[in-house]
């Protein structure tokens, strides 16, 4: 690990773990948060990150073409997978229009997980888009609710038109072994895409 | 809609969200790190400010401050001479915690707690260890120690 303690001073007796993060991505009230306390060792812990952005006219703003001040709320848990490695589970913003986080929990993330409800498929399509755009390797885990219907991993691969190598996943988003299986699944992905001469 | 409508093609309407009743914070899908539900964060924006004395982002020249950056104490100080927030900060990074951690247990704003990591980082009060840059993917040992730490769950 010396390698990559560029920030770390030589001679320092302790070192300081490597952080990554893996994003859980999708549509407001899909589960991130849900998935997020399955697998964490913490509780989910809220930040907050106030930002500044045109006004669109919407809310309560509504046509007022200013700069405003907006307070974003970001859930993350912790899995300490190793004494040198830590990772963050970062849950996207619910809202849409909250994008302007996503570049930040992006850059530099391992990978995301694109948790999508079928009873609404379409709300996971934009975090579909933007991984895709950005080069981010993903999952999609599909969250079994109640009352939905259960489609095929197969057919949800066909309406989300992705790369057949993405590995898509029928998941219970409040269930700590299927949240495993989803994340153990993306970071073999992630792996996979790493060594393209290991992957056969 | 349903699964078979597919993803391309789609008109881009983005639904209305309701606001989300019964959470600490109107953004957050989970727990809030300490307000009460309908409590609103307003009233925490004009002090967090004040700690910082109007700065928004951190001074001098010193590596980025990820989310995900991890913070260390690096040396201990005199009380008399520190903001109780930074206090509050060196207390709470005698063990290692990233920066996204430091915000929420404290509940400062990730934006003030940048610039007070930036001054206690250029005081020598603290050590970090950047985030991986995003031209620069993670170690293939890392992610391996992530997919073992991940199994054992």
């Amino acid at each position: 690990m010396a390698s990559a303690d560029s920030d770390t001073r030589p001679g320092e007796p302790e070192a300081i773990p490597q952080a990554v993060k893996i994003i859980i991505a999708g549509g407001f009230g899909v589960g991130k948060t849900t998935m997020v306390a399955s697998v964490s060792e913490i509780t989910p812990l809220s930040t907050e990150e106030v930002m500044t952005e045109a006004g669109y006219g919407i809310d309560d703003t509504e046509g007022v073409e200013e700069k405003t001040t907006t307070t974003v709320a970001l859930d993350f848990g912790r899995i300490t997978v190793s004494p040198d490695v830590v990772l963050y589970l970062f849950g996207t913003p619910g809202q849409n229009r909250f994008w302007f986080m996503w570049d930040e929990l992006a850059e530099g993330a391992l990978g995301a997980v694109v948790l999508a409800d079928t009873r609404r498929l379409e709300t996971c399509f934009h975090a579909v888009d933007f991984f895709e755009r950005r080069g981010v390797p993903f999952a999609v885990a599909v969250n079994r609710f109640e009352g939905a219907t259960d489609y095929e991993t197969e057919e949800v691969r066909k309406a989300l038109d992705v790369a057949p190598e993405v590995p898509i996943l029928l998941a219970d988003a409040r269930d700590r072994g299927s949240c495993r299986d989803v994340l153990v699944a993306l970071v073999t992905h992630v792996i996979r895409g790493r060594s393209p001469a290991l992957s056969g | 809609m349903t699964p078979q409508e597919g993803r391309r093609g789609r008109a881009a309407r983005r639904p209305a969200m309701p606001w989300y009743p019964g959470r600490g914070h109107p953004t957050s899908e989970g727990p809030s790190s300490g307000l009460s539900p309908g409590e609103t964060p307003e009233g925490s924006l004009v002090r967090p400010y004040t700690m910082t004395r109007g700065r928004v982002r951190p001074t001098g020249t010193g590596p980025r401050l990820d989310l995900i950056t991890i913070v260390v104490t690096a040396r201990e100080r005199r009380e008399h001479a520190l903001e109780p927030e930074c206090r509050a900060i060196l207390d709470l990074c005698r063990r290692p915690i990233s920066v996204a951690e430091i915000s929420a247990r404290l509940d400062i704003p990730l934006t003030v707690v940048r610039v007070l990591l930036g001054d206690l980082l250029a005081d020598g009060d603290i050590r970090t260890r950047a985030a991986v840059p995003a031209a620069r993917l993670p170690e293939k040992k890392v992610l391996q120690a992530v997919l073992d730490g991940i199994r054992r769950l």
